[in-house]
């Protein structure tokens, strides 16, 4: 009857892998929350954790930041032993939702209107969404002005002669419906479901390695990603550079905002423990592991 | 001081009685167990199937997931019609079978007919070599090897033609071509043993009558063979309907009727491409993909058991 155990045993291993598959990643690196409850308000300084003894944080709104979001929030709760939530209902939503003080952050990617600050919401920039621009490499167009680029990408202009280059057709790469890439590049350049795209690719990687392998190729990825394998184009004549992204010149660029109902020093301490931990270098560290630019 | 080494020695084949029923029991149990994973398995992916894909298409409209042709999932007012996902599957899998299975069944002629010895040693595992290839190698290559030469054609062929979307090469063409070529294992493996047991006292009486080595081939063999090549023909349209990873590296992905020259996104690609960030009715509308794309494969399972079940009659006769 021993056998028969282990063949039920097996069954329900075979089973149960796939719930197993689903919630894999649960487990992270708890280690340094007891240390930090020891002497929690001098750790706060050194690298933003802090025990909150299960404070709840709740978030809305951009769906941009949905990645940013839950790799911070999931660092967060298990260094800081906190519970903060993020929902990502758009950015409208979450400013809307800040402002009528049903949740303590408010997520947008872009930045506030005037209006919503004068209703007392604090533009936290936590980080910066740069997108770059890249050809191939035997491309010799290097500067797109932002029409130009929109009309590439609407279909309109289909030769690289037309701007300046070789008689080569355009082969406008993009990536999948869903990704953040692709909703903030179609949304700076106000050509939401208007893109033609020729190939559909459904990853940063991907993007890169087709770009690299058409003649006449074109496509956007993440500011980090950029290689020698391919040229990047200048955007109305800025490099798709950290500093010119920082100081707004270049404008395939947005900023990530958690925005608070006035300052941050006078929100509740989870929350100012939350933005501590922005700042800290772990969290400067998961800006920079999901492909974005440090605001600091 | 003897007695415990003679007990040792008294284990014998017949055994007790019970441990022998223990056994019995056991192993039938075992045996019971591991069949039942298979159906639970199907069981399982058939429910879960309908029970995640089913609720969208009537959220959307039944007409309007399979007949729309606007795939806007993100948009402000999003649309999710798959009608030309589903054609460029139909029309991307003939297409390559219209490729392939020539290929194919020549080769398993080749190899149960024509070859000497030596020379079906030399195919024969070149065979087998490509049905072990991983299928995303075959879209890797198919990104270095086919696309650049069908980007050259094109470019060729729509020279002068102002309306075109060049696509760099990730077309329905290049997809059918690396589709053909993963199908071919498949079809000549089925196809020769089906071939290799035709008797040989049909060829002998064939030959007797007159007839050449190649009357005999068309005439007699192959049409004695047929319902192994139609097995083998239907595993291969299971085979280009379902893959995925090669499809999705060379295709191009966007939705487009499906013409030769077309960026198209198959039944499969849709899923694997957009799966990543999808949420919502998105999602849901992903899974409904899914869940054709599982009516589709299930026709074809019918298909083929049908086939086969005729072509056991026939051979009873």
């Amino acid at each position: 009857m021993k056998l028969k155990k282990v063949g039920i045993f097996a069954l329900t291993a075979v089973l149960s892998l796939g719930l197993l598959a689903g919630c894999g990643e649960e487990k992270t690196d708890n280690t340094s929350t007891p240390e930090a409850s020891s002497d929690s308000s001098a750790a706060s300084e050194e690298n933003g954790t802090v025990d909150l003894g299960g404070a709840k944080i709740t978030m809305s709104g951009s769906t941009s930041m949905e990645k940013f979001c839950s790799a911070l929030t999931e660092a967060f709760n298990a260094d800081c032993n906190a519970m903060a939530t993020a929902e990502y209902t758009g950015s409208g939503a979450g400013i809307e939702a800040v402002t009528a003080g049903t949740v303590d952050i408010g997520n947008a990617s872009r930045a506030l209107k005037d209006e919503e600050k004068a209703n007392g919401l604090a533009e936290n920039i936590v980080a910066i969404d740069g997108i770059a621009v890249v050809v191939d490499k035997e491309n010799t167009v290097a500067d797109l002005t932002k029409d130009q680029l929109i009309s590439i990408y609407k279909g309109e202009i289909t030769n690289w002669k037309d701007l300046g280059g070789k008689d080569e057709a355009i082969v406008v790469i993009g990536r999948e419906a869903g990704s953040g890439t692709r909703g903030a590049f179609e949304e700076l350049l106000e050509v939401e479901d208007a893109c033609k795209y020729a190939q559909e690719v459904d990853s940063t990687g991907g993007v890169m390695a087709k770009v690299a392998a058409t003649p006449g190729a074109i496509g956007y990825v993440s500011l980090d990603v950029i290689d020698d394998t391919v040229n990047t184009v200048k955007l109305e004549g800025v490099e798709a550079t950290e500093e010119n992204i920082k100081s707004g010149d270049y404008f395939l660029s947005r900023p990530f905002v958690m925005a608070t109902k006035g300052e941050i020093s006078e929100q509740s301490e989870a929350v100012q423990a939350l933005f501590d931990y922005i700042n800290s270098d772990k969290g400067q560290e998961i800006i920079a592991k999901v492909g974005l630019i440090s605001a600091k | 001081m003897e007695a415990p080494s003679k007990t040792k020695k008294q284990f014998s084949i017949i055994g007790s009685h019970k441990t022998k029923s223990v056994v019995e029991v056991t192993a039938n149990i075992i045996f019971i167990v591991c069949a039942f994973v298979a159906i639970i398995a199907v069981l399982a992916i058939t429910v879960y199937m309908i029970y995640s894909g089913a609720p969208a298409l009537f959220k959307v409209g039944i007409l309007d997931i399979l007949f729309g042709t606007t795939w806007a999932p993100t948009a402000e007012d999003p649309s999710f019609g798959i009608l030309y996902i589903i054609l460029t599957s139909i029309v991307g899998t003939a297409l390559a079978i219209l490729i392939g299975v020539p290929i194919a069944l020549m080769t398993a002629i080749f190899l149960s007919e024509i070859a000497n010895t030596k020379l079906a040693a030399i195919v024969r595992p070149a065979v087998e070599l490509l049905a072990g290839i991983p299928s995303v190698v075959y879209g890797l290559l198919g990104i270095l090897m086919v696309n650049p030469v069908i980007y050259k054609l094109e470019k060729f062929i729509f020279k002068d033609d102002p309306n075109h979307q060049f696509t760099g090469g990730a077309n329905l063409l290049s997809a059918v071509l690396v589709l053909a070529i993963m199908i071919l294992p498949t079809v000549i493996n089925i196809s020769e043993t089906s071939l290799r047991s035709v008797p040989q006292d049909y060829r002998n009486s064939s030959l007797a009558l007159g007839a050449s080595k190649i009357q005999t081939i068309f005439k007699v063999t192959v049409p004695a063979a047929k319902s192994g090549i139609i097995t083998g023909i239907v595993l291969g349209i299971g085979r280009a309907l379902g893959e995925a990873m090669a499809i999705v590296l060379v295709c191009g992905n966007s939705i487009n009727f499906p013409l030769p020259f077309n960026s198209v996104r198959t039944l499969t690609t849709a899923i694997v491409s957009e799966m990543g960030y999808a949420g919502g009715l998105h999602r849901e509308v992903l899974f409904t993909i899914g869940l054709v794309l599982f009516a589709f494969i299930m026709v074809i399972n019918i298909l083929l058991s049908t086939v086969l079940k005729k072509g056991g009659k026939k051979d009873d006769k």
